[in-house]
């Protein structure tokens, strides 16, 4: 997590968000850093009740942090009302004006910024034209659809060329089809407009598709900031590794570590090398994470351990074998099925061994 | 469409309940109505049909003076009454859930439990100690003794209305640039306006309707429609009463139904 203030377009710095005090207390926020970058797709990622929420109405300005700083290039926003902040939010249910045309909402931002009737006109032409509802500008909110709805309120909200742009689970209320459309819709957006996008979500598959960068949020604290790839390949630390995707964790002890990796004597008995991210601990007990789909199954006796092929689950696109080791624990096999295959298909009961390539163990933080 | 389990008009006895409580409600009205238009001195015998006690109301002074009167006093106490409740609906919704809060909510309903007459003989003694000191007698009184037990009729419908109304939205508006009063201004007032029509309309009627307050407040030759009508019936009783409370029933439900007819339309 190197911090880069040149080009960050939000900054937060420590920020604690703290509800109630004595016995009733809650701390939503604790002591949260992160930068936001410049034209960036930033998406805060989390179970519900991590602290996404909070910190995307702290940046809003529709709540203030108990300590900490927000910078918005620079300077410290959290004080301010959120009307004197040129940040924009699209909300979870729209929150468009019932009483006003698609148009007028739209134009809304614009008129309480007081900007010139002309620039007003041409600006709202401009939105309805990027979210392709410029034939039903004089609609009532109420007539048009849920889907076209989002596109009105993201309008509104792109409308007074924010800084940032919030969006607070802009796509939980759509169907299926509907959400992996606008998903598309908001990347497009985004790229064609070039204003810095924090997307909050729950949704993992959301999240890694869409976003340059996710922070992945747990119990009011930032537990890893990175790429898709990088939150996905190179998981932190335990929560991460279990909220998004699929893990095994398999216990031992490191024996002898390497520059990059290290040798863990797994409870089985039997060792594995292990990726050993930079900046962690390099001796004592550990936990080693393995993807379901980065190990592969061989015949007993081949591979880093063996177990008992408990079942083999068909999914189509792949496979998924469960394999109940020395230990007790089940093991995970991903392999995805090719055409023709299915001979070489271990029976269940048998005696089967998990083979792990070098990449595809890591040591996590604790 | 799907039966339901329970059907209330299956029920024994259910058409004799519902005839019964439509004769009840608007049977009498019906007989007020119709003898408006008697065209003998009496209130129960039958004389034929004439419009004569409608041009009699018409030109009796009195009446006209009393109709202005109270026309007057509902619009103003309306009003105020109104202004009040919607600033009180607005300070009891739109802070956070305090302590007190229950309370101050009975305090402002307070009308609509204390007994009227006991709130009448209060007003009574307090005004006549005010009329003393400061001299003055005119309408004041009236208007300030209906706002106040008009304030509840205004502020329920005005506080129903904030309290379903979606607080992201006011929070949308400050997003977008709008300070507290523009927010105000451009969302959460037309948005409320159904229900600070149907408030002013409640307070109107309310107000226009009164009988046990304005009769111990008024000071003399300050009569009401209501009041007026009470006195006359204490004298000589003519069909002319029935014809002034047939204009005031007609006069009523046309406000209901303009009301209506204009909130529906802003929707």
């Amino acid at each position: 997590m190197s911090a880069t203030p040149s080009n960050a377009a939000i900054e937060i710095r420590g920020v604690s968000r703290i509800y109630g005090s004595g016995e009733n207390r809650v701390t939503a926020l604790s002591d949260v850093f992160v930068d936001i970058r410049e034209n960036e797709f930033f998406t805060l990622l989390g179970p519900s009740g991590c602290g996404k929420t909070t910190l995307l109405r702290l940046i809003a300005g529709f709540d203030f942090p108990t300590k900490g700083e927000i910078l918005l290039n620079g300077e410290d926003i959290a004080p301010l009302p959120p009307f004197k902040r040129p940040v924009n939010t699209v909300f979870q249910s729209y929150a468009l004006f019932p009483h006003m045309t698609v148009e007028e909402n739209i134009s809304f931002g614009l008129e309480m910024l007081g900007k010139p009737k002309g620039e007003i006109k041409a600006r709202t032409g401009e939105m309805l034209e990027l979210v392709h509802m410029t034939a039903m500008r004089d609609r009532a909110v109420s007539q048009i659809s849920g889907g076209q709805q989002q596109r009105v309120a993201l309008a509104r909200a792109l409308a007074p060329k924010p800084e940032v742009l919030l969006l607070d689970e802009p796509l939980s209320a759509l169907d299926y089809k509907l959400r992996k459309e606008m998903q598309f819709e908001l990347k497009r957006v985004q790229s064609e407009t070039g204003i810095t996008f924090i997307f909050v979500t729950h949704d993992q598959e959301e999240a890694l598709t869409m976003s340059d960068r996710i922070a992945v949020m747990s119990n009011g604290e930032v537990r890893q900031i990175g790429s898709a790839r990088e939150i996905y390949d190179r998981p932190a630390d335990r929560f991460v590794a279990d909220f998004i995707g699929e893990s095994n964790f398999l216990e031992g002890t490191i024996t002898a570590t390497g520059e990059n990796s290290a040798t863990v004597a797994l409870a089985g008995g039997t060792t594995i090398t292990a990726a050993l991210p930079a900046g962690q601990k390099h001796s004592g007990n550990a936990t080693v994470v393995v993807r379901p789909e980065h190990a592969t199954l061989g015949k007993a006796g081949t591979g880093a351990f063996d177990g008992t092929l408990e079942e083999a689950v068909y999914f189509g696109t792949d496979t998924h074998f469960h394999i109940r080791l020395e230990t007790g624990e089940l093991f995970i096999v991903r392999e995805q099925n090719r055409r023709g295959g299915g001979d070489d298909v271990p029976a269940t009961g048998q005696r089967v061994s998990v083979h792990i390539g070098p990449e595809a163990a890591q040591i996590l933080r604790d | 469409m799907p039966s339901p389990k329970f059907d209330i008009q299956a029920q024994p006895g259910f058409s004799f309940v519902a005839l019964f409580t439509f004769f009840a409600l608007y049977l009498p009205i019906a007989a007020l109505v119709v003898y408006a238009f008697n065209d003998s001195e009496s209130l129960s015998m039958w004389g034929g049909f004439s419009t004569r006690w409608f041009v009699s109301a018409w030109n009796n002074t009195a009446v006209q003076d009393a109709a202005w009167r109270s026309v007057l006093i509902a619009v103003w106490s309306a009003v105020l009454a109104t202004l009040a409740a919607t600033m009180a609906a607005l300070a009891t919704t739109r802070s956070p859930n305090y302590r007190g809060l229950t309370f101050k909510y009975a305090m402002i309903n307070q009308p609509l439990m204390v007994p009227e007459i006991v709130t009448a003989v209060a007003l009574l003694i307090v005004f006549s100690r005010i009329k003393v000191w400061t001299g003055y007698s005119g309408l004041g009184y009236l208007i300030l003794a209906h706002t106040a037990f008009c304030i509840p009729f205004a502020y329920l419908p005005i506080r129903a209305r904030l309290e379903s109304m979606d607080l992201t939205l006011e929070r949308a508006a400050a997003d977008l640039y709008a300070t507290p009063w523009k927010t105000f201004r451009r969302v959460t007032l037309p948005l409320l306006r159904p229900g600070i029509v149907a408030g002013f309309m409640l307070a109107f009627v309310t107000s226009l309707d009164d009988v046990v307050i304005t009769e111990f407040v008024k000071s003399g030759g300050q009569d009401t429609l209501p009041t007026y009508m009470l006195g006359q019936l204490r004298r000589e009783t003519t069909p002319e009463i029935n014809a002034i409370a047939t204009v005031f029933l007609a006069v009523s439900v046309l406000i209901v139904v303009i009301l209506f007819l204009l909130n529906r339309r802003r929707q």
